[in-house]
């Protein structure tokens, strides 16, 4: 009789990277709903758009370097890049927009670096940050929420958005608008407490702007899921909230004119919880150990009030995301956990004694 | 109640134990040949001491110990000797071992042999040797011989004993069913074992919380003993030995360093009860509790199986299913490594034999790319990143593989059970480690011989510099001479220099025979100068035993001492057969 010859470990836990990946899609559902419901149809056509694009060109990609089509698809890892870029673009969007930031995610910012588990970036914010100082314009334009529409307009139907995003005809006045984060930036010379009184956006809202506070309220309860089902530890997402909740009350400057926004609306605006619990963990770019995770995250926090506050953009999370990327192996060579029998931390450059 | 500790990390793969733990410890049938590896232990090899031809009895002795870190192997049943040759060995290569081959008479005749029941009176060195002497080594892991690990020396005290009855692997229940049976005698080998280590403060029993009848058995035993028996929550690893250390303990065994180092022995209960047989019955280590198990056999139990049995044996007696499985493991589904055939033979440390069918354990999906996902960090009990470790060991970079403590690594396999891309983690440090084993090994080797060639260009240089040196001295001299004799040529008399000549001659021969020392004087100087290697050599062993069993990376830089002092002594013990002849 001859047997197999395996290595241990024989049993293996019914986790997969694909099942991984599913649950993550998953856990946009509550986003995407709140995104559908606030802003229209435009966020289910972006991921549409973006899905069938990153698709094929990961198919391509994978044949040209000669690998498994089938087995790489079958990873869901585009699926997850197109969805996440998908839901960071501008809902009725142009489709031409869509398109090239995902053909950029996927073959530039992934394949081209070796695929899955190779790239130094974020695939999903390389191809946002392109399209931002690529296209500014088309990348600026939000759709307004649902509350602050004029009277007698809706958002477009399903046909008509659709119709918006090919370019064939143009969205009616007033369905577009400012983002609170817009709002704070271009409203020097008034008071934090003004600006909650005259705009619409915030005295329609509960606390952080209407229509955003529920799209950040709902991607904060798809992150809960993925962590209650520990897809990533919490490290990474309390380090970036914590930090940019602690900016916001550093610099809250007691709501003076130049104050940069309330710690509430910059944790309940933008893309702050979508950021932290969807974008910065994504693995692969990050920094690796728990407290590399912890430091990264609140890089991340500091870099998007920085540049949310006195940058030139309203919203952040995507250069600040990118920024830490380049910082991840860097905190990875200083964050060694200490292992079981050394009474000290070890640094990942240590040479050998002697 | 003992307050427990928590590691960090560990996984709770399903554990599989009732089906083989509900009909008791069973017996086969005795095989018609057992093979008895020489080498079952971390250590040298056993030596042969019988023919082939010879007769032997139950519990003979067939193979004696070679050197300290070394046990002696017994027959474990009677019969004839029927081969001594090499023979393929539970090992994870398939590699040839030598072995001795037992043809059984099938009357299993006990040799004559004596206990003693009064160890308290006996000396724990007499006691050491009794336990050496039984061939018995650790029955739960490497098989460290446990004399040696009971002679931690004067200068390391024994505070606490450490008693692992964790079992944390899936499937096996040899010590569970032994714990269960067998309570009185273990707690008896406990009890030798605290005599030998001059009676410990602590006496523990680890095990955890998914074994209670084991858990109810020994509370009578060890009621007023001064043995507690500590409870804890079912994780792997929590029977790798420094996991145990510290959930007992709250205490680290240091990276590289032996639990005598802290104070600490830890020893397998399935050794205890070994120790009890030896020295309470006199009986040798010829069989142990194996677990039969998976789904690819038709009965599911445990048995007091001899070692040297076939495992084709135990498959044949448990209606083993070849269509069934694909696999047949020795040890868990952990920890446990596939058998090349079934010709192999239990050891002594053979805890288990696993065959799943399909259904239990599949065929590896093929690995995907690692996505850094950090689930091999959450469930490692080292505190390690796996994720890193692969990274580096991919790209051969042993200087941050180090740096990453990849010898801290105990090959416990939580990182690929969780890794959800299939990754084989732990076959990627087993290489890597070896890699870097490898490379030190050659590192000094090099160092050595760069050490003997400065050390002859050295040699050459001087001799060299003597004999420019006493060339000048004599050119020196001549002139001298020349300008002396050129000053006065009639005062050169005939007798000076002759007399000269024979003083130096006279000089000379004084010196040799000052030199020269009474054979006696030479032996005895040769002899002592062996007794000391011999010292040597025994301390130069054990520092590699332990280095090899706390997974040291100064193996090569050991092993390699150890071979200089073998020489060494061999240099000596010629010179003296030389001397003597």
């Amino acid at each position: 009789m001859a047997f197999k010859q395996v290595t241990s470990p024989h049993a293996h836990s019914a986790q997969s990277t694909a099942k991984v990946m599913q649950l993550v899609i998953w856990a946009t559902v509550p986003g995407i709903l709140a995104l559908t419901w606030q802003f229209g149809w435009g966020s289910l056509i972006n991921v549409v758009i973006a899905s069938v694009t990153a698709l094929i060109c990961e198919a391509i990609a994978v044949k040209m370097r000669g690998r498994s089509v089938a087995f790489y698809l079958s990873d869901y890892s585009a699926l997850v890049t197109a969805l996440l870029l998908a839901l960071s673009l501008p809902p009725l969007a142009p489709w031409w927009i869509i398109v090239v930031g995902t053909v950029f995610s996927i073959v530039v910012a992934k394949q081209l670096y070796g695929g899955l588990g190779y790239n130094p970036f974020n695939p999903a914010m390389v191809g946002y940050v392109v399209l931002l100082i690529s296209f500014p314009i088309q990348m600026t334009t939000w759709v307004a929420p649902l509350a602050l529409l004029p009277e007698g307009i809706s958002h477009p139907g399903l046909v008509e958005s659709l119709q918006i995003v090919f370019g064939s005809i143009n969205p009616v006045d007033g369905v577009t608008g400012a983002t609170p984060l817009d709002v704070f930036k271009h409203s020097s010379g008034l008071l934090v407490d003004q600006v909650y009184e005259r705009e619409p956006l915030f005295n329609l809202a509960m606390f952080a702007g209407a229509g955003w506070e529920w799209v950040n309220i709902a991607f904060l309860a798809g992150g809960l899921i993925l962590l209650s089902n520990r897809i990533f530890t919490w490290h990474g997402p309390l380090g970036m909230l914590g930090a940019l909740a602690l900016m916001s009350v550093i610099f809250y400057d007691s709501g003076s004119s130049t104050s940069p926004g309330t710690p509430m609306m910059h944790l309940f605006s933008g893309a702050s919880m979508f950021g932290a619990f969807f974008i910065l963990t994504d693995p692969v770019s990050s920094a690796v150990s728990n407290r590399g995770r912890l430091i990264y995250g609140a890089l991340i926090g500091v870099l998007v009030y920085i540049i949310r506050a006195w940058g030139n953009y309203p919203d952040a999370v995507a250069f600040a995301v990118l920024i830490a990327n380049f910082a991840a192996p860097f905190i990875d060579n200083y964050t060694l956990p200490r292992t079981y029998g050394h009474t000290d931390r070890r640094r990942a450059t240590e040479k050998e004694e002697g | 109640m003992n307050k427990t500790w928590v590691t960090p990390g560990g996984v709770h793969p399903p554990e599989n134990k009732l089906q083989s733990v509900t009909q008791g410890i069973g017996q086969l049938p005795i095989p018609e040949t057992l093979v008895i590896p020489l080498s079952q232990h971390i250590g040298a090899a056993a030596i042969p001491c019988v023919e082939v031809g010879q007769s032997v009895l139950k519990g003979q002795v067939i193979a004696k110990p070679a050197g300290v870190v070394s046990i002696p192997m017994h027959a474990p049943t009677s019969g004839t000797v029927s081969a001594i040759e090499h023979r393929p060995i539970a090992h994870s290569s398939g590699m040839l071992a030598p072995c001795i081959e037992i043809t059984s008479d099938g009357a299993d005749t006990w040799i004559e042999h004596e206990g003693i029941s009064d160890y308290e009176h006996i000396s724990p060195t007499k006691l050491v040797e009794m336990v050496g002497n039984a061939g018995i080594s650790g029955m739960g892991g490497a098989g460290f011989p446990s004399a040696v690990k009971l002679n931690p020396g004067r200068q390391r005290p024994i505070d606490t004993l450490i008693v692992n009855a964790t079992e944390c692997e899936p499937y096996i229940t040899a010590d569970d069913s032994a714990i269960r049976e067998r309570a009185a005698e273990i707690v008896e080998g406990i009890k030798i074992l605290s005599a030998i280590l001059g009676h410990p403060h602590h006496i523990m029993i680890g095990i955890e919380d998914n074994k209670p009848e084991a858990i109810e058995a020994l509370a009578p035993h060890v009621e007023g003993t001064g043995i507690s028996v500590v409870v804890f929550p079912t994780k792997y690893p929590s029977g790798g030995e420094k996991q145990l250390i510290y959930i007992l303990t709250s205490k680290e065994l240091p990276s590289g360093k032996l639990p005598a180092d802290i104070g600490m022995v830890c020893i397998n209960i399935g050794t205890t009860y070994a120790i009890k047989r030896a020295i309470i019955d006199g009986e040798p280590l010829v069989s142990r509790v194996t677990t039969v198990t998976g789904d690819a056999v038709g009965i599911q139990r445990n048995y007091d199986t001899l070692i040297g049995t076939p495992v084709s044996h135990l498959l044949a007696h448990n209606e083993y299913n070849e269509q069934a499985g694909g696999r047949v493991v020795m040890g868990g589904p952990m920890m446990g490594f596939t058998l090349p055939s079934a010709d192999v033979p239990i050891v002594k440390t053979t805890n288990c034999i696993l065959a799943p069918s399909y259904a239990e354990i599949p065929d590896d999906e093929p690995a995907q790319p690692c996505i850094r996902c950090g689930m091999c960090a959450e469930a490692c009990p080292a505190s390690l990143l796996p994720q890193q470790l692969f990274w580096y060991a991919q790209a051969q970079d042993h200087e941050r593989l180090e740096a990453h403590n990849l010898f801290d690594c105990i090959e416990c396999g939580a990182c690929s059970y969780v890794c959800p891309s299939n990754i084989p983690l732990v076959q990627y440090y087993r290489a890597a480690k070896g890699e870097i084993r490898h490379a030190q090994d050659e590192k000094v080797k090099a160092d050595h011989a760069r050490e003997r060639f400065e050390f002859h260009k050295e040699r050459i240089e001087q001799a060299e510099r003597e004999k420019e040196e006493k060339r000048a001295a004599r050119r020196e001299a001549a002139l001298k001479a020349k300008a002396a004799a050129a000053e006065k040529p009639a005062d050169k008399s005939d007798s000076a220099p002759s007399s000269s000549a024979a003083d130096i001659i006279a000089a000379a021969q004084a010196r040799a025979a000052a030199k020269q020392v009474s054979p006696e004087d030479q032996q005895a100087k040769l002899e002592r100068t062996i007794a000391a290697a011999e010292q040597r050599l025994i301390v130069a062993e054990q520092k590699l035993a332990e280095a090899i069993e706390s997974n040291s990376d100064k193996q090569a830089v050991l092993s390699a001492a150890v071979e200089n002092t073998r020489q060494k002594l061999q240099q000596s013990k010629t010179k003296l057969a030389e001397l003597t002849a």
